[in-house]
This record gives C-alpha cells, structure tokens and sequence, in this order.
C-alpha cells in the first residue's frame, strides 16, 4: 500500500538523459516507421516509465505485478537527438479497487527548465 | 496538408505483429517484461500467452497518426486506455487495424478517435490524438 503522504509530491528527477540519434532509430525502426527526424509520439515512455518505475518501487509497490492501465502523452515540442531531458515524476493519484492498487504517475520531461513532453501512466499493481 | 471534416473516416491501416517484433520493441524500449516475450512466464502469470507490450500497441496507433498528420511532429496529443491485450502465439503473424475518425477540426489542429482491433476486439480504449494542421 502506497503512503498517502506521497500522492501530489514532485520528486525532481537527480540525472540528465541525452537523447541519442541511435535510440530513436532503434525505437522508430521497432514500430516499422523509416523516418527518424524527430522521435515518435511515444518516445519519451523510454524514458518516463524507468523514472516510475524507481519511484514507485521505491515506495513499496511489486513491480512485478503491474499491469499497464492507460497512457496519456502531451507533446509541447517533440523530442530529437541531441536533447538533454531531466524526467521529473508526481504521484497524481493512487487508490484501491477490488484489492488492486491503481496509481497515477505523472512525468515531465524538461529541457533546461522547459516542459516539452508529459506523460501520465496509471499503472495497475494487481493484488 | 489535406483537410479535414468532422465524421470523416480515414483509411484504415493494418500492422503485422508477431514474437520477433516483440522482441525489437523490448530492446529498442528498454521494457524487458518477461509476459512479452516468455510463454512459460506468461502463462505463469496467468496469461493465456504472451501479450504485445501494450505501449507496441500504442506506438504503432501513434505511428499511423503521424502518418495522417504529415510526421511526428505534429502529434500533440495521444491518450488509450488498454482494454484488452493483443495476444501473440509462437510463429504466429497477429493482425492489428487501426482506424480513426475525425471528432473535433479546429483553425490549427485536429482531434481524432483511433480504434485498433484484433482479431475483431478492440484493445484501446478511449484512444484519441490531437494533431496540428
């Protein structure tokens, strides 16, 4: 069971990620896509999900029973090589359906102090 | 860039997915999940197979969007929710459609209604894109 005090914290993420030209033809290249200017809608989850994953591990919760509920991405400017990103992540929300507990991740992917892409995960740790 | 009128159907797509791909995806994304790759662990989990990394699903929704919107760098905007997984036996090829209507036009952008499905059930839910024009 998550710690309620957590939910609504911001844990600012502590290391840089540069955004290679080879991780987004891998990640492009694996969805079939050939043009790789610019990384694919769903990019930055390569990034986000490990930040939420340590987050929430870190506060207790069985990796190895999630499931992948929803996912929401906000694109204010997409991703290309060469960009350093810091992942800061928030506990949006958490609660407990039929013995599962459903939490709401929120990460911001941020360039410098700019906010250029969102994501939120909930993500599902079955009972 | 074409226009777009609210209702419009847009041509649908269908990707092919199978174990390897699968496997392209985990490494290219870092989700080394086992239940995407292991029948033995799957079914150890209680799936009936291995399932598709439900974010596979979603990029590839997100790849057909691009591709109406012109590139990536138009997609603003991407949500599902993952209703039903996409199951995928050994050396077997598993059709995914993916289709969209057209909800909202505004004067710079478009929402859209992605639906994909597998073997006739839909496995996003609530998937939309917003994409600039």
């Amino acid at each position: 069971m998550l710690n309620p005090d957590l939910v609504g914290r911001t844990v600012p993420g502590t290391t840089s990620t540069t955004i290679s030209q080879e991780s987004i033809d891998a990640f492009t290249r694996s969805l079939g896509e050939t043009n790789t200017e610019v990384a694919p809608p769903t990019y930055a989850i390569t990034i986000t999900l490990e930040q939420s994953q340590s987050l929430l591990q870190s506060s207790g919760l069985d990796w190895s029973r999630v499931v992948h509920g929803d996912q929401r991405f906000v694109i204010h400017q997409p991703l290309v090589a060469g960009d350093v990103v810091r992942c800061d992540s928030t506990i949006e929300s958490a609660r407990v359906v039929a013995g599962n507990e459903i939490v709401t991740v929120r990460a911001d992917l941020l360039k410098e102090s700019e906010c250029v892409v969102s994501t939120w995960s909930t993500l599902v740790f079955r009972a | 860039m074409s226009t777009f009128a609210v209702g419009q159907e847009l041509t649908p797509t269908t990707f092919v997915i199978n174990r390897a791909k699968l496997v392209d995806y985990a490494n290219a994304s870092g989700d080394q999940n086992p239940i995407h790759q292991s029948e033995v662990f799957a079914r150890s989990v209680g799936l009936e197979n291995v399932i598709a990394h439900g974010m596979y699903t979603m990029g590839l929704a997100g790849q057909y969007v691009s591709a109406i919107a012109g590139n990536s760098s138009r997609v603003k905007e991407l949500s599902a929710r993952f209703t039903k997984p996409v199951v995928v036996p050994a050396d077997t090829d598993v059709e995914l459609i993916v289709s969209t209507t057209v909800i909202e036009v505004n004067p710079d952008s478009a929402r859209l209604e992605i639906t994909a499905t597998c073997n006739g059930v839909k496995v996003l839910g609530m998937a939309k894109a917003l994409i600039s024009l």
